[in-house]
């Protein structure tokens, strides 16, 4: 009986395995491409109101086009994760309007398809010789101005497809760690540090001012970020069950290793190199700024995600 | 009606006969449970005593289960039953992440997910739910709350004071109540746990009951493919079977 809690000195001698964890990689994987997906159109929207199209000439068409390579790394593995994938049709056909999943899958189907269209003027309107007889290049050229006319509806769109991620963590009531209100500001930190860290690898022919301005939101966003992951990992002030799963990643171990390499490699070492960044313009470490960024936020999701799943909860 | 059901902890003396009945009843595949009944052991060398608490769904009035599921597979009966309908269910897990009490697990039959029903099919033909039958000391309890004069509203006016719920905190107004338990026996985070007291850690499934750990790819593939013959003779084979030991089964 040594081994029983001091004050309750209770312990289980027989039960049956906990489920251990259940939403695993493939959510993070989920997670992090729809941070960057959503996140380049914000970041783009912000550069586009700060700076002249002419000094990013390729933002136009490569912009959606990353929006749409990472929306569907994030709606394949959200399938993939299904132990059902071809009945996903039934969030569609039967849809539940009180959960975040449904309301989510909806906005980001939406949200694809209209990424879908920016991608297809955007291109074709840069590139006009390619497939000049092309029935679909053709309407995607003769409807060229839709582009401009869909993109506020875009960005508007960006930002609850951001944030439902947050509410989906809200509604698995379960896990006490992701209740926090914080969570909502995380998912827009993290889009703001992926969308700038994307558009960072397209943005070598553009003005040194318009790089400026990414570098800027790479550190804001790395800084704040890391604000926020500190205060909840050392200032918990939340449930009983928060501070346990808090106490797992305190004690060491793997999780602990994780989430302070993703502390260092996607927020720390960045922001220092975005904000000297901002004084002398430097393309390659710019570069590395934005892939340690991508890199230490999809540890830190990681961990952020699973360690509640650690917990027993009955 | 709003059905719920009461555990007397006092009278439960941990036989695990309504585990057994749930299993057979619902045809619960192995490494999964929907009722369990979980040993604890309180108090320190010569002052100690061993108390046994069933867990299982709580129906909830406000089931987050319920709130989170994208196409209604987990919804109410009229009866106030939360019911499972694994047709529907596309797998993704939600329910689990919200559910308080752990109480739902993803069937490896089916790969969808599924709960204790109070054994719905059960009471709609004017049944006990199995456990209830079985228990041979009557701690199970099962009736309408919402009738005065029901058993189990009885119970709980004769026990006032002392009828718990799980995690109250949660706000799920749980329709399954307690007699008799403690913070010891109620809240898993006053209990140590360690090691080496769990059953079933690593069963091995036979083919025809499908593979809770498959692949992805398996999941895209699964209308596709036809039904392979199998060839389970091999776990009927005792004396050359090696690997279905206990030590892999966790068992002890």
């Amino acid at each position: 009986m040594e081994n029983t809690i001091h004050a309750t000195q209770a312990i289980v001698t027989l039960d049956v395995a906990l489920p251990g964890i259940i939403w695993g990689w493939m959510i993070t994987l989920n997670m992090w491409a729809k941070s960057v997906g959503t996140g380049v159109i914000l970041v783009g929207a912000f550069l586009l109101y700060r700076h002249k199209k002419e000094e990013m000439p390729n933002l136009r068409w490569m912009m959606p086009l990353i929006a749409f390579i990472f929306l569907n790394i994030f709606l394949l593995f959200t399938l993939a994760d299904l132990h059902h994938p071809y009945r996903m049709l039934n969030i569609f056909l039967h849809p539940h309007w009180t959960s975040a999943i449904t309301v989510g899958a909806w906005m980001a189907s939406i949200f694809t398809g209209l990424i879908t269209i920016l991608m297809l003027i955007g291109y074709f309107d840069a590139h006009p010789d390619v497939r000049r007889n092309g029935a679909c290049a053709k309407m995607a050229r003769a409807n060229s101005g839709l582009y401009e006319k869909l993109f506020p509806f875009v960005v508007f769109l960006a930002v609850p497809v951001t944030l439902y991620t947050a509410i989906i963590m809200a509604e698995a009531s379960a896990r006490e760690l992701w209740q926090a209100p914080a969570e909502v500001m995380q998912m827009m930190w993290a889009a703001l540090m992926a969308g700038s860290a994307g558009l960072i690898f397209i943005s070598g022919s553009w003005s040194k001012e318009s790089r400026r301005d990414l570098a800027l939101v790479l550190a804001v966003a790395t800084f704040f970020s890391f604000m926020m992951y500190m205060g909840e990992y050392f200032f918990s002030f939340k449930s009983a069950e928060a501070e346990a799963t808090l106490a797992y990643v305190h004690s060491g171990g793997a999780y602990n290793t994780e989430f302070w390499f993703g502390m260092a490699l996607g927020f720390i070492i960045p922001f220092f190199l975005a904000v000297s960044n901002m004084k002398s313009d430097n393309k390659t470490l710019l570069r590395f700024a934005a892939i340690l960024a991508l890199v230490g936020l999809y540890m830190a999701k990681d961990v952020w995600l699973k360690i509640p799943q650690m917990l027993s909860l009955s | 009606m709003k059905l719920g059901f009461l555990v007397d902890l006092n009278l439960c003396m941990g036989c695990k006969g309504c585990e057994v009945a749930c299993k057979v009843e619902n045809e619960v595949p192995l490494s999964s449970w929907r009722l369990r009944v979980k040993y604890i052991d309180i108090g320190t060398f010569p002052d100690t005593s061993r108390s046994f608490t069933p867990l299982r769904c709580n129906h909830c009035e406000s089931a987050p289960c319920e709130r989170i599921c994208p196409v209604s597979a987990l919804h109410y009966l009229e009866n106030g039953i939360v019911n499972v309908d694994s047709s529907r269910c596309i797998g993704c897990a939600g329910c689990m992440m919200a559910c308080p009490y752990g109480a739902i697990y993803m069937d490896p039959e089916t790969n969808t997910a599924d709960k204790c029903t109070y054994c719905a099919h059960r009471v709609e033909s004017g049944m006990m739910p199995a456990c209830v039958v079985v228990c041979p000391v009557q701690a199970n309890i099962f009736g309408d709350v919402d009738d005065e004069n029901s058993h189990i509203s009885q119970y709980i006016m004769e026990h006032q004071g002392a009828v718990q719920v799980r995690k109250p905190e949660k706000h799920t107004s749980p329709k399954h109540f307690y007699v008799g338990g403690g913070n010891q026996t109620l809240n898993p985070l006053a209990q140590q746990r360690l090691e080496g007291y769990n059953l079933f850690n690593n069963v091995t499934h036979l083919k025809h009951i499908g593979d809770p750990h498959e692949s992805v790819i398996d999941r895209f593939t699964e209308p596709f493919r036809s039904e392979e013959k199998l060839d389970n003779r091999s776990f009927m084979d005792f004396d050359n079977n090696t690997h279905e030991s206990h030590e892999e089964e966790g068992g002890h």
